[in-house]
């Protein structure tokens, strides 16, 4: 179901609809086959207009089977169709998935929407009784079935999907391209044949879009991509030690892949080590990143606590999922703000920045990184498991158009008696100037414990002070350096501000229009520091209501850094994305 | 050519190690082995990075006068795997003690090693956490009293030369504090040894283990207690070397040379290059009564290192990929054209 989602996202995209996906999966590789909790889903929300959000509810809905269906159909519009697969709605599949009564639509209660139940099992095996394939493969098949199905409820040619089972299947199994063809053409001409669908759709292109290159990107591959842009900016190697753990993972195996731009992926032997060897690459001159999910960013606490106090660059990438522990750990959730912000010994401020949609973790990873570099700091990038995994199209940039990265390297030599002291400061920035190891005269220690500007091993009283204060002054003067908060929607002074933070942007931003011209909305993608005019911004309003997937965490952040405003909260700790829906009643409320 | 003097590599910060303790030994040795190896190998001072983790032996870097790092306990050996892939041109030595790489660094240490990535470490054991003051550590032996196991500990020790070759590692020294002359020769041949090398420094803790290497170190009884295995030398030993190892075909076995029909000729020539794990892994763990203690280079074989294995494969990949900067991998795959 995640291809065949996938898949009708990318064709879409390329016939150049708006779009915004949604997987939606259990955490178990191979969940028990038809239970409720073992369903994989994916949503795709495509439209002639800006489409912020995988959307809340659904015109077409596509059960393989009965749990499917028992899980999903809370979703469907009062006009949806649904369509099921008729050969798993027998006993046994009503049975695994827990339905009481022999007709699951009346049960469900969604009898009045349009049904559409189609044997695509056996059409499948029909279809292809003549291919040589085993039993097995056959079945195997029945996602292009209904991938054709759909394709002429929405009116998608075809091709793109023939080109993407050439490339797939061409040098391994070439023999399986010809059969998902047929059954992918069959499915097709079955929905136009059976007179049973009660309307099709066209959704054109998205009109007066920005001439360019588009592509469709997951979050967690934009982060890699962005990271890689920033290596290359900055003319540093990018190395990247991490740990495999969801929702993360996929950002190191696509750093993986890209050694031919001279990214090294050094593949830990656990979270510790991936923050080690990246503190380590880091001190030897590499732009440095580890990737994880909070459980993971636990384990790498005291290690960040080292990149803060050695002043090294090193880009810390959590993919947010429900908490605490496990948790939940293929959903989304943004309740790792706090950790972010506090999770580690003595005082120990570091930026952190949240991307806030799939295309946009290329922007976020790519001034993560100019910030760590340019301000020699870890840096702490906040995605989502809903921003990694979700897709969306984005107009490709050129290089050229992005700043520059200019790291503070010491220039020159040293003259003659002079000792290099690696943690005198810029006066203006309060940053420390970088000798990487290998250049002469420049020798110099760096680690874990107090030190003077001259890089000395101290515990005097006043010299620890002074170095808190001006690491943690260091960080709050990377404000001088990051755009201002904007105003997204409605007046600059007014009733109400809504205030987001990270993955909730198209949500938030959808449910604002919703919800009237008189609403006004803006959304951070710096959190620590917070943007210089933010005071001023949230100073013409009546009323703030900050809206996050959390019990309140960046509102606790905002009431501890402002505590002169009054503060409204809206959350959801359920580790699903908004309902544009439940944000605007939340917002009408408070009109 | 790198003319360089142990001063070089002094640095002007004062030695905090208490006065007696086994660390000033190693510093000594190490500032006098590394002129020798950039010599050998003609590096400038400015190759070098010594990393350290957290305990008394991890004060080491700030006493080198070259690029340092201490860091954290446990993790001096990933934190050495970064800068080493980072940068393969670097040298990088690592100081840390029994407990921050066997205990809670264990994991990290055991992963260095399998990977073979081009570090030389130096351990150093004195069977004791020394910075926090008298707790038994993974190579305390059974039953020690200290202050967490006042009535004897109940765990068996780390050797840690069966847990390096355990993890096939590609070199294994050991050597005791006070041999100067040896440790200088130990050092130089991991330096050259291309991939992980862990030297084992035998280190007396005079405050809270003071003699735990006493029963092999006293000179008084050294040589009968301790073999020094040199490459293509006999593996005799003893006050008058009137003492050999010999394989019997099952085990290694002490023989008195010129007693029970063994001479000289049967007594075994040591071979640290030898790929055969099984015989360094018989000197490795020999101790005593029974056997002598084996110091020196035990174990020192060629094998693919991580860090060429790295840097190889970019190299490969950059050869055969289409996509050599950012730009063309944005415009990669599939794509689509809005006019």
């Amino acid at each position: 179901m995640q291809l065949t989602g996938s898949l009708f996202a990318d064709m879409s995209a390329i016939y150049g609809n708006s779009l915004s996906t949604f997987p939606d999966f259990p955490a178990e590789i191979r969940a028990p086959h038809g239970t409720v909790s073992g369903v994989s889903g994916f949503q795709v929300h495509i439209g002639s207009e800006g489409v912020g959000t995988p959307g809340d509810f659904c015109d077409l809905l596509v059960a393989m089977n009965p749990a499917a269906l028992k899980s999903n159909a809370k979703w469907c519009k009062p006009t949806a169709m649904i369509l099921v697969d008729g050969d798993a709605f027998d006993e046994k599949g009503m049975e695994k998935a827990g339905f009481q009564t022999e007709n699951p639509f009346t049960e469900l209660r969604v009898e009045d929407r349009a049904i559409i139940v189609a044997p695509i099992s056996t059409l499948t095996q029909e279809s292809l009784k003549e291919s040589g394939l085993d039993a097995k493969t056959v079945l195997k098949c029945k996602n292009m079935f209904t991938l054709g199905m759909a394709c002429y409820i929405y009116s998608r040619p075809l091709e793109y999907i023939y080109q993407y089972l050439e490339r797939k299947f061409s040098k391994k199994h070439p023999e399986l391209i010809e059969p998902n063809k047929k059954v992918l053409n069959d499915g097709f001409n079955y929905a136009a044949n059976i007179q049973a669908i009660p309307n099709t759709y066209t959704v054109a292109p998205v009109k007066n879009k920005k001439p360019g290159t588009y592509r469709n990107i997951t979050g967690n591959q934009a982060v890699a991509w962005g990271l890689l842009a920033a290596s290359e900016k900055s003319g540093l190697p990018l190395f990247c030690g991490s740990y495999p753990i969801t929702p993360a993972t996929a950002i190191l195996e696509e750093l993986a892949i890209h050694k031919s731009l001279g990214a090294k992926t050094l593949q830990a032997e656990d979270e510790i080590a991936g923050i080690c060897t990246a503190i380590g690459a880091s001190y030897a001159g590499n732009l440095a990143v580890t990737t994880t999910s909070g459980p993971g960013l636990s384990l790498k606490s005291e290690a960040l606590g080292l990149a803060v106090m050695a002043e090294l660059p090193l880009v810390v990438v959590d993919v947010q999922r429900g908490g605490p522990s496990t948790g939940l750990p293929t959903k989304t959730e943004q309740s790792d703000l706090n950790q972010a912000l506090y999770g580690r010994n003595g005082e120990c401020p570091m930026p952190v920045i949240a991307a806030h949609s799939p295309s946009n973790c290329f922007d976020a990873a790519y001034f993560a990184a100019k910030i760590a570099l340019e301000h020699m700091t870890p840096v702490m990038l906040l995605s989502e498991g809903f921003l990694g995994n979700g897709s969306e199209p984005w107009r490709v940039p050129v290089m050229a158009d992005y700043p520059e990265i200019k790291p503070p390297f010491v220039n020159g030599v040293l003259t003659d008696g002079e000792k290099f002291h690696p943690f005198e400061r810029d006066a203006e920035t309060l940053v420390r100037r970088w000798a990487i190891p290998g250049q002469k005269g420049f020798e110099h220690r760096v680690g874990g414990l107090e030190k003077t500007h001259a890089g000395v091993l101290s515990t005097d009283p006043v010299n620890h002070e002074t170095m808190v204060r001006e690491r943690a002054e260091k960080v709050a003067r990377v404000a001088r350096r990051i755009p201002e908060l904007e105003i997204l929607h409605g007046p600059a002074s007014g009733k109400l501000l809504v205030v987001g933070w990270g993955g909730t942007y198209g949500h938030l931003l959808n449910a604002v229009e919703e919800a009237g011209d008189v609403v006004s909305f803006v959304h951070f993608d710096y959190i620590n520091p917070l943007p210089s005019n933010t005071e001023k911004v949230f100073g013409g309003f009546e009323k703030i209501l900050v809206c996050e997937l959390n019990s309140g965490q960046f509102v606790a952040w905002l009431r501890a850094s402002l505590p002169q405003f009054n503060y409204l909260q809206y959350n959801k700790v359920q580790g699903q994305p908004f309902l544009v829906s439940e944000l605007v009643d939340a917002i009408r409320k408070e009109l | 050519m790198a003319n360089l003097t142990f001063k070089d590599f002094k640095s002007d910060q004062e030695v905090r190690w208490c006065p007696g303790c086994g660390d000033h030994a190693v510093l000594a040795a190490l500032q006098r082995a590394l002129p020798k190896v950039s010599q050998a190998l003609n590096y400038e001072k400015e190759r070098y990075v010594v990393v350290s983790g957290i305990g008394c032996s991890s004060r080491l870097p700030y006493y080198m006068d070259t690029y340092g790092f201490h860091s954290i306990h446990g993790r001096a050996t990933a934190i050495s795997t970064g800068i080493k892939v980072a940068n393969p041109w670097l040298t990088v030595w690592q100081a840390c003690g029994d407990g921050d790489a066997l205990a809670i660094g264990g994991n990290h240490f055991i992963h260095a090693i399998r990977r073979n990535i081009d570090i030389n470490i130096i351990l150093f054991n004195n069977q004791i956490y020394g910075l926090t003051k008298g707790q038994y550590s993974p190579t305390s032996k059974f039953g020690a009293i200290t202050k967490t196991s006042p009535y004897g500990t109940v765990e068996h020790p780390f050797n840690p030369g069966s847990l390096v070759l355990g993890a096939k590692g590609t070199f294994f020294a050991r050597s005791l504090d006070v041999e100067l002359k040896l440790n200088e020769e130990i050092m130089t041949a991991a330096a050259l040894h291309d991939g992980c090398s862990v030297m084992e420094m035998l280190t007396n803790c005079v405050i809270f283990n003071d003699g735990a290497h006493k029963s092999i170190s006293d000179p008084e009884f050294r040589s009968d207690r301790t073999i020094v295995l040199r490459d293509g030398e006999r593996m005799v030993f003893g006050k008058n070397n009137d003492r050999g190892l010999v394989y019997d075909g099952k085990k290694l076995r002490v023989v008195h040379i010129g007693e029970g029909g063994y001479g000289l000729e049967d007594v075994l020539v040591h071979d640290s290059h030898n790929d055969n794990i099984g015989l360094h892994m018989a000197l490795a763990e020999m101790k005593g009564p029974d056997y002598p203690v084996a110091l020196g280079v035990i174990r020192d074989v060629r094998d693919i290192t991580y860090d060429d294995g790295v840097r190889d494969q970019v190299k490969e990949v950059m050869a055969k990929s289409k996509i050599h900067n950012v730009d063309e991998l944005l415009h990669s795959g599939s794509t689509w054209e809005v006019k």
